[in-house]
């Protein structure tokens, strides 16, 4: 958490604002004066008085987390007016899908070969059913593999 | 879209002013949907949007103010990390899969070697390598995935706190830097067309509802189950 290295130095936001910058100055802690362009980000996308409505509605120990966010989402936006960070998170799903469908192909294969393998190997000898110790049963394959289905 | 002459858009209905003509607001705030413009206004600001969208072609407008009311749904579902989280979640979830599919193509590989019985040692280790530089692709292909949405992350704050994922409420995302987004997808399929399952990924109280703050329905699909 940066903060000015000065006790009169303001913070970007202030600074921005030009105004006072006071001893509890909200943005203070999260705008530095050495980082000025992540305050203008986040000013003109958001507004000061929305950020700072949303940090007070915020405990103080998640404040940086909410700035950082902000600032990202801000960036992105002026980046990509259209879309800001929803393209990014587009694109991510697209790729999660594909990713789920071939691991979906791969398990599929898999069954597939041990089940050829149980057809090949000879049944065992001992009174129990046969077992094929390079799988798992069905029900549970795709809980391994699958992450959908996992649950911590 | 637009809305009827008449009554005045959400956006005029919920400032209390007259709704012109030409109000840019209009063709994207029905008044059907008051709370997709009551989100905006509190995240972003009507008078920002109003910058925003008029910085834009006319033919851009209904995307961007889509993906502005997903962002202020998502920010005020999540005040501390809003659509930051969804990429952080999307990220976990790419890297999961991709050790998932690399497991099981090593698994199947084997299974595929142990069928060339007859094949020499050398052939055997051929089809190896083979299967692990395939395993090896996709998992670089998923580290290019990974860095090109959020490259640069910057790891001291990803694992700042340790990194209790499941729950969206404990969990501490990534500052993402380096940010690159691919724009070729397709657009019509619309910019959010979300599907996002967080069944096994833990309780994100964000997804337990289905998608509010209406975007098209065509291209949000928010399937929380």
């Amino acid at each position: 958490m940066a903060s000015s290295s000065h006790p009169s130095a303001p913070c970007a936001a202030c600074k921005f604002l030009r105004r006072k910058c006071i001893q509890g100055c909200v943005f203070s802690p999260y705008f530095p004066p050495e980082d000025p362009t992540k305050f203008t980000n986040v000013h003109k996308i958001f507004g000061a008085s929305n950020v700072s409505k949303l940090l007070n509605e915020i405990a103080p120990h998640q404040r940086e987390d909410a700035v950082n966010s902000l600032a990202y989402e801000a960036e992105a936006r002026l980046k990509d007016p259209v879309y800001g960070c929803v393209g990014a998170i587009s694109v991510l799903q697209r790729q999660v899908l594909r990713l789920q469908k071939e691991l979906d192909a791969t398990n599929a294969d898999l069954i597939r070969f041990s089940s050829n393998q149980n057809i090949l190997r000879p049944p065992q000898v001992s009174g129990s059913s046969i077992q094929n110790p390079h799988v798992l049963p069905t029900s549970d394959y795709y809980g391994i593999y699958s992450p959908w289905n996992y649950n911590p | 879209m637009a809305s009827s002459s008449n009554s005045p858009c959400a956006a005029c209905k919920f400032l209390r002013r007259k709704c012109q003509p030409e109000c840019v607001f209009a063709p994207y705030f029905p008044p059907d949907q008051p709370q997709k413009f009551a989100n905006v206004h509190k995240v972003f600001g009507a008078s920002n949007v109003t910058k925003l969208l008029n910085e834009l072609h006319p033919h851009q407008r209904e995307d961007a103010v889509n993906s502005l009311a997903y962002e202020a749904d998502m920010r005020l579902r999540d005040p501390v990390y809003g659509c930051v989280g969804v990429i952080s979640l999307l990220q976990h979830q790419l890297r999961q899969l991709q050790m998932d599919l690399t497991y099981a193509k090593t698994e199947l590989s084997k299974y595929q070697n142990h069928n060339l019985s007859g094949a020499t040692t050398a052939q055997g280790l051929i089809a190896a390598a083979a299967a692990a530089a395939s395993a090896n692709h996709h998992q670089t292909l998923g580290n290019n995935l990974i860095s090109c949405c959020g490259g640069g992350v910057n790891r001291d704050h990803l694992y700042h706190h340790n990194p209790p994922f499941f729950n969206a409420r404990d969990q501490q995302t990534s500052v993402l830097r380096g940010f690159d987004v691919n724009n070729n997808y397709d657009t019509s399929a619309g910019v959010l067309a979300m599907n996002i399952s967080a069944n096994g990924i833990g309780q994100h109280s964000q997804f337990q509802q289905p998608r509010a703050a209406g975007t098209d329905d065509r291209s949000t699909t928010i399937d929380p189950s």
